[in-house]
C-alpha cells in the first residue's frame, strides 16, 4: 500500500505541530523585530508607514541617558540579586544533601514554591511587605531598634523602600534572590546527588573533615553545575522585567531607579509607541547578554586549566 | 480549552447554516426573502471595563431600535484594550467596528488616519458638537480639527477633602481652593493640628499647575508649532509647590493606586486628593466606604481646571459595518437617557449637555455629607478648556516626572531640572522626526 504521506515529508509532517508554532511565535518575531531595529514605524499609520532609517535608532541609543540608565539598573540588579543565590544555594543544598533524609523532598518542595508561584501574586506581596507605614520589613526594622545595640545601626525613621530611588534597587534584588535561591538549590541538589559516594568514603578514610569535603570534593565536582546555573542567572537576571514591573508600578519607581532594559523596551514599545527603536533596545540587550554568557564562559573554562 | 473547542464548534455551525441558508437563496432566487436575512448584521464593539458594562446595559434599548443588529462586545483589560486596538490597526486584521478609547491614548491615534473622520459624510458629526460639553469635541480631533471620535463621559477634576479633619485644624474650604499657596499653608496647619499629610504625592500638585492657565495654542508640553514648553514659568511654579509640599513634609508619599495609597484612605491619614470626579465612587465603593459623610467635593485651587480622562467612540476605517457601528455610537453618546443611566451606575459623567437638566444632578450625595456635588461638577465641566495633544506626550510626561523625581529628592535645582529636560525632548523630536 502506497503510504499517504511519501516518507521523504514524513517526518516534517509529524514535527510540524511543533514547527509551525516554532515559526510563527519563535523565528518570525526574531526576524521580524531585526528588521524593524533598522525602521521607523508608527504602528496605528499601519504597515505601509515602515520607513528604512539604517543606523539611526541605535545612533540614538547610543546618547539616551535611560537606556543607560536603564542597562546599570540591570546589571547592578543582576549581581546583586544573582550572586548572593549562590552563595547561599551552594551551601544549602550541601546541608539538605548531607543532614536531611525523610524530610528532604519536603524541604526542597518548600524552598521551589516561589519558582513556580506567580510573580504578580509575588509582587504584590512584596510591595504590601515593603509598604513603608503599613509594611511588616520596617515594622520588624523599628522592633529589632528595641534590641540594645541594633538601635544604634538601624535607621529610626521608617524606610520608604519603594519611593526613594536608593532603595528600590535592594528591594527588588530582595524579591528575585527569595525567588531564585530554591530553584539553584535545586539543580545544585541534584548534581551533588550525582557524586558518588564512595569518594566521600575515601576522603573520610584519608582524614577530610566535613568542611574539607565541601572544599575539595563537593565544590570540584559542582563545576559544570555552577557553569549552568551561573549562566542561566546571568541570562535570567539580564532578562529581568516582571518583578520590577509590578514592584514599581509599571514605571520602574522614582527616578526610574527600578526601570530594567527589559521593561523599558516594553515602555517604548507600547507606552511610547516606538517599535523601532524598542527593537533596537533588543538587540542591543542580546548582545550584552550574548557578551556577558561568554564572559561567564571564559571564566569557568579558565579557572578549570589552573 | 473547553471554552475554545465550544466556540470552534459553535463557529463551524454557524458556517454551515450560512452556507445552507446560501445554497437555499441560490435555490429559490428569491431575492427579497434573503436580502433581508442579509442585513442582518453583527457589530463588534472593543471595550475595557466598565464601559464594556455601560454598552452592554444599553442593549436591550438599542435592539428595540435597531433589531436588525446585532451586538458583540470584547471586552480586555484597560492597557491591553488599547495595546490590542494598536495591533488591530497595525496589522489591520481583528479589526472591531466600533473601538472605544480613552482621552491619554488620543494622541497615539488622533492623527494615525486609521480612524473615520466623523465631521465628514455620511457621518456629519459636527452638527452635534454643541450637545456636548465643549472641550470633548478638540479632545476628540485631530490636528487638523477633524472630529475622530465621538465623546461619551468625561472625567471632570475636583478636589476631594475630608472635611472633619479640616474643621479640626480650624480651617475652611477656602483655605484649600483660594489659591495655591494657600493650599500648602493650609496643608501645614492641617500637619500641626491633626498630623495627616496633605495630599498623596507632592506630584500631584505639579500634575495640575502645567495643565492650568494655558495660553491659546499651547499643549501641556508642546504648543502647537512643535515648540518645546518645559521652561516657561508654568513648569517653574509647578515644580516649585511640589518641591515646598516634599520639603515642608506635607505627602504621605504613595503612588496613585498602590496599596499603601488606598490604605491611607481608609485610616484616614491623608486630607484631600485631587482628580476626576468619578474619585467619588471609587471612594464610596471600594477605598474607604467607612468614611462616608466625612468628605466634600470643591474646585481645585486656584481657579485650576484639569480633566481626568475621557472615554470616546470611535469608528475604524477598515471597520466592515460602519454604518451600523455609526448606530450604536450615535445611540450611546446622543441618547440622554443612556447617558444618564451610565452616570448613575458607572459614575460615568455624562459628555451629552442634555443630561445636564436632570433631577439626578439636583439630588444630594450622600457619601459626601449630602453635598450636591454634581452640579458643582457639571459647572467645572463647562469651564475646563481643551488641551491640543501631541503624540510625544507620553515621552513628555516620563521625561518631566523623571526630572520631578530628582528635585524631590533634593539631587537637582529646578532650572537645570527644566533645562535637562527640554535638551532630552529635543533628542526625542529629532529621533522621531528622523523616524
Amino acid at each position: 500500500m502506497k503510504p499517504v504521506i511519501s516518507l521523504r515529508w514524513a517526518p516534517y509532517f509529524f514535527l510540524s505541530p511543533f514547527l509551525v508554532l516554532f515559526i510563527v511565535f519563535g523565528i518570525f518575531p526574531l526576524l521580524f523585530s531585526l528588521v524593524l531595529a533598522f525602521q521607523s514605524w508608527d504602528p496605528v499609520r499601519g504597515m505601509d508607514s515602515m520607513q528604512f532609517i539604517g543606523l539611526e535608532n541605535f545612533n540614538f541609543l547610543i546618547q539616551d541617558e535611560w537606556f543607560w540608565k536603564s542597562l546599570y539598573n540591570t546589571l547592578w540588579l543582576a549581581f546583586v540579586s544573582g550572586i548572593p543565590q549562590h552563595l547561599v544555594a551552594i551551601p544549602l543544598a550541601a546541608y539538605i544533601h548531607r543532614s536531611l533524609n525523610k524530610t528532604r523532598n519536603l524541604v526542597v518542595g518548600i524552598y521551589f514554591i516561589p519558582y513556580i508561584t506567580s510573580t504578580v501574586a509575588m509582587a504584590i506581596l512584596f510591595s504590601a511587605l515593603f509598604s513603608t507605614d503599613y509594611g511588616v520589613v520596617n515594622s520588624m526594622i523599628a522592633w529589632l531598634r528595641q534590641i540594645p545595640g541594633l538601635a544604634l545601626i538601624l535607621p529610626s525613621t521608617a524606610i520608604d523602600w519603594l519611593g526613594e530611588p536608593s532603595n528600590i534597587k535592594p528591594a527588588i534584588s530582595l524579591m528575585v534572590f527569595w525567588r531564585y535561591v530554591g530553584f539553584n538549590t535545586v539543580l545544585y541538589l541534584a548534581a551533588m546527588q550525582a557524586i558518588p559516594k564512595e569518594t566521600y568514603e575515601a576522603a573520610r578514610l584519608d582524614g577530610a573533615s566535613t568542611i574539607q569535603q565541601f572544599f575539595y570534593i563537593t565544590l570540584p565536582l559542582l563545576k559544570p553545575m555552577m557553569f549552568f546555573s551561573v549562566t542561566l542567572s546571568v541570562i535570567g537576571g539580564l532578562q529581568l522585567f516582571e518583578e520590577p514591573f509590578v514592584l514599581t508600578g509599571g514605571r520602574g519607581g522614582s527616578d526610574q531607579a527600578g526601570m530594567t532594559t527589559a521593561m523599558y523596551m516594553y515602555r517604548t514599545a507600547f507606552e511610547f509607541n516606538d517599535f523601532g527603536t524598542a527593537s533596537a533596545i533588543s538587540w542591543a540587550l542580546f548582545f550584552v547578554v550574548a557578551i556577558l554568557t561568554w564572559v561567564t564562559h571564559r571564566m569557568f573554562s579558565t579557572s578549570g586549566r589552573s | 480549552m473547553s471554552d475554545l473547542i465550544n466556540h470552534m464548534k459553535a463557529l463551524s455551525k454557524k458556517v454551515i447554516w450560512k452556507k445552507l441558508l446560501a445554497n437555499i437563496c441560490i435555490g429559490w432566487l428569491s431575492a427579497t426573502a434573503c436580502g433581508v436575512r442579509a442585513e442582518n448584521v453583527t457589530i463588534n464593539v472593543a471595550a475595557f471595563p466598565a464601559l464594556d458594562q455601560i454598552v452592554k446595559a444599553a442593549l436591550p434599548e438599542f435592539y428595540k431600535v435597531h433589531p436588525e443588529i446585532k451586538v458583540h462586545v470584547l471586552s480586555r483589560e484597560f492597557a491591553d484594550h488599547h495595546t490590542a486596538m494598536t495591533t488591530a490597526i497595525a496589522t489591520g486584521s481583528n479589526m472591531p467596528d466600533v473601538m472605544l478609547l480613552e482621552s491619554g491614548y488620543m494622541g497615539r491615534f488622533a492623527d494615525s488616519g486609521a480612524l473615520e473622520f466623523l465631521t465628514s459624510p455620511p457621518y456629519n458629526a459636527d452638527q452635534y458638537q454643541s450637545k456636548f460639553v465643549s472641550y470633548t469635541f478638540p479632545q476628540g480631533s485631530s490636528a487638523e480639527g477633524k472630529l475622530i471620535a465621538m465623546p461619551t463621559d468625561i472625567g471632570v477634576g475636583a478636589l476631594f477633602y475630608r472635611k472633619d479633619l479640616l474643621d479640626r485644624a480650624g480651617l475652611k474650604e477656602s483655605d484649600l481652593t483660594q489659591s495655591w499657596e494657600s493650599f500648602v499653608q493650609a496643608g501645614e496647619v492641617l500637619k500641626q493640628k491633626t498630623g495627616v499629610y496633605l495630599v498623596g504625592n507632592a506630584r500631584d500638585l505639579k500634575d495640575i499647575v502645567i495643565r492650568s492657565n494655558l495660553q491659546p495654542g499651547e499643549g501641556i508640553y508642546f504648543d502647537v508649532n512643535g515648540k518645546v514648553l518645559v521652561e516657561s514659568p508654568r513648569f517653574v511654579r509647578a515644580f516649585k509647590l511640589a518641591r515646598m509640599v516634599r520639603q515642608n513634609k506635607l505627602d504621605a508619599r504613595t503612588m496613585a493606586w498602590s496599596a499603601e495609597w488606598s490604605e491611607s484612605f481608609k485610616r484616614g491619614t491623608v486630607a484631600t486628593q485631587m482628580m476626576g470626579s468619578w474619585f467619588g465612587g471609587h471612594l464610596a465603593n471600594w477605598l474607604a466606604p467607612e468614611t462616608r459623610g466625612l468628605w466634600r467635593t470643591a474646585a481645585l485651587p486656584d481657579g485650576a481646571f484639569a480633566s481626568w480622562g475621557g472615554t470616546f467612540y470611535a469608528i475604524p476605517n477598515k471597520a466592515e459595518h460602519k454604518k451600523e457601528a455609526w448606530e450604536l455610537v450615535k445611540f450611546m453618546t446622543l441618547d440622554r437617557d443612556r447617558q444618564l443611566a451610565a452616570f448613575k451606575t458607572q459614575d460615568s459623567f455624562p459628555a451629552l449637555i442634555a443630561t445636564y437638566q436632570d433631577t439626578y444632578f439636583d439630588q444630594p450625595v450622600p457619601f459626601l455629607g449630602n453635598q450636591k456635588s454634581r452640579l458643582l461638577w457639571r459647572d467645572l465641566a463647562a469651564k475646563t478648556p481643551a488641551i491640543p495633544l501631541n503624540k510625544l506626550d507620553p515621552i513628555a510626561d516620563e521625561i518631566i516626572n523623571t526630572e520631578m523625581d530628582k528635585v524631590l529628592a533634593g539631587k537637582k535645582e529646578i532650572e537645570l531640572a527644566l533645562a535637562d529636560a527640554a535638551i532630552m525632548l529635543q533628542k526625542r523630536i529629532r529621533h522621531s522626526m528622523r523616524r
